[in-house]
């Protein structure tokens, strides 16, 4: 498990995302209110990109015709078929114990010694600019 | 063949529950005593009684309506006679318990009062003509279903008789099964401890299949399946079993082997557009286990028992189908009501364990309703 830089914080704003490739993986980064969440760009039904997805709000219902709306954009549909991924935990809605993608901890980190130490290889890393960082 | 040729009643069926018995009613005449002043008034001004309100899916001269041996010899309704009833089945397959469900068009008729008047008097004469004359008998309570306060009505006053057990419905009335109008009946079942039957049949309020009307009656016979599963989806999609979580489902006569390609599609797609019904918390299969039963004729397969034990596997459950005759329909020969190389212990389930967990009320002594008034 080694620590990547994969953007800078300016890249992914709040509600973007952006998708990553790390030693040969895709990995989807999203922000979800100035946080960012990363997991694994392949749907595990058929593989398409994840990235490419609509968020979604979490949809429940306490009855027929009572919907419930909560966590507003922390949900993403795979593009090809709707199944529903938390963007925060890679589990799919539907079957969360055995339908999930791999989730990546993620964090900020600010240019300077220790943020160029992390530079990937190719993706520059300047002093002054603050950084997603991803371990996988 | 005479009955007299059959060979000795056979031990596997004994002790069991028949889920589907078809008693009919031979004509008004024994409705009259049971219809009130107006009624009786306006069957015979209006000539009523030459009305022939038998259920277009079974023709009294299709062969599919009795089978051969079983068909009367003086031309009579096939299923009118408690006395055939008992030599075909009763006392030749020895079930222990026996649900009626009369197929009779006063369910159906578009006047809502002269649906509740008809269905109030075929109920009636069920438990007088029927229930009273033999303790093995169980029945389903026929609703004017297209009036939904009228039904609830009708279903409160016969479950105050605990022999009838289930409420009756046919899989093509005038809307959808999972409509929110219709769900006072479902309240009132599951209240009740009433199973909901859903038996093969049509009001013909709209084309029989979903592609237009048929030219003839093998398309409008087959394409019965189609209206069950269409029924079903209904049902889980507009979200009755969440709203009533006790409600127990029997789909009768619904044939079984669309089961498993309809399974598969329903969980399958439920993935990708579930937010549409949020109230469906599970995967259909889920649900339908828990709440939906399939007696087992007709068993369309060229190889029953394989069929049936391919679907206990793929649904991923022994307890979803329910031992029935379908007498007097044609549906099988001889004494083959069930495959006869099921394996035994789906055989107990389905001819004992299955029924009894599906109709509570199956396990209520039913004496004291011979009591009852009329």
């Amino acid at each position: 498990m080694a620590r990547h830089v994969v953007a800078t914080v300016d890249e992914i704003p709040p509600g973007a995302r952006k998708r990553v490739e790390v030693e040969g993986r895709g990995i989807a980064v999203f922000n979800i209110g100035g946080a960012y969440f990363a997991i694994a760009d392949r749907c595990p039904h058929e593989g398409a990109s994840l990235c490419d997805g609509r968020l979604t709000a979490l949809v429940e219902a306490s009855e027929p015709g009572r919907y419930v709306l909560s966590r507003r954009g922390e949900l993403v549909r795979c593009p090809w078929h709707g199944w529903e991924f938390d963007i925060r935990t890679g589990r799919s809605w539907c079957d969360p114990k055995r339908l999930k993608v791999r989730s990546y901890e993620t964090s900020v980190e600010v240019g300077g010694a220790e943020a160029t130490e992390l530079q990937a290889e190719t993706f520059p890393v300047s002093v002054e600019a603050r950084f997603v960082v991803v371990e996988a | 063949m005479d009955d007299t040729d059959r060979p000795a009643p056979l031990s596997r069926f004994a002790g069991g529950v028949d889920c589907d018995l078809h008693p009919a009613v031979p004509g008004m005449d024994v409705l009259l005593p049971y219809l009130d002043d107006y009624w009786r008034e306006m069957v015979a001004v209006r000539a009523l009684d030459r009305l022939n309100l038998s259920l277009t899916s079974y023709p009294k001269g299709a062969p599919i309506t009795c089978r051969p041996d079983w068909r009367p010899a003086d031309g009579s309704w096939p299923g009118a006679s408690l006395e055939a009833m008992r030599r075909h089945v009763l006392d030749y397959y020895r079930p222990g318990l026996g649900i009626l469900n009369p197929l009779y068009g006063g369910t159906l008729m578009h006047s809502e009062d002269m649906a509740a008047a008809l269905c109030r008097a075929t109920n009636d004469w069920i438990r007088d003509a029927w229930l009273n004359r033999d303790p093995r008998l169980r029945a389903s309570i026929v609703i004017p279903v297209h009036n939904t306060a009228l039904a609830v009505e009708e279903i409160e006053r016969c479950a105050e008789d605990p022999r009838f057990i289930q409420v009756l419905m046919l899989v093509s009335g005038e809307v959808t099964l999972g409509r929110r109008q219709l769900w006072p009946i479902y309240a009132a079942a599951e209240r009740l401890g009433l199973a909901v039957g859903v038996h093969a049949g049509s009001a013909y309020r709209s084309a029989p299949t979903s592609v237009g009307w048929p030219s003839y009656f093998v398309e409008d016979y087959i394409s019965q399946s189609a209206a069950f599963e269409q029924q079903l989806q209904s049902l889980i999609a507009e979200g009755v079993f969440a709203k009533f979580p006790g409600l127990r489902i029997v789909m009768i006569e619904s044939g079984l082997t669309w089961l498993s390609g309809y399974i598969w599609r329903a969980d399958k797609t439920w993935k990708g557009v579930r937010a549409e019904v949020p109230w469906v918390t599970r995967l259909p299969s889920a649900i339908l286990r828990d709440h939906v039963r399939f007696t087992v004729q007709p068993v369309d397969d060229a190889d029953a028992a394989k069929g049936i034990g391919r679907l206990v596997e793929h649904l991923g459950s022994d307890e979803l189908f329910l031992f029935s005759t379908d007498y007097p329909h044609w549906q099988y020969e001889g004494d083959d009501a069930l495959p006869p190389d099921l394996p035994e212990a789906l055989l107990r389930k389905i001819v004992h364990d299955n029924p009894l967990a599906t109709y509570p009320r199956l396990l209520k002594p039913a004496t004291a309703a011979a009591e009852m008034p009329a």
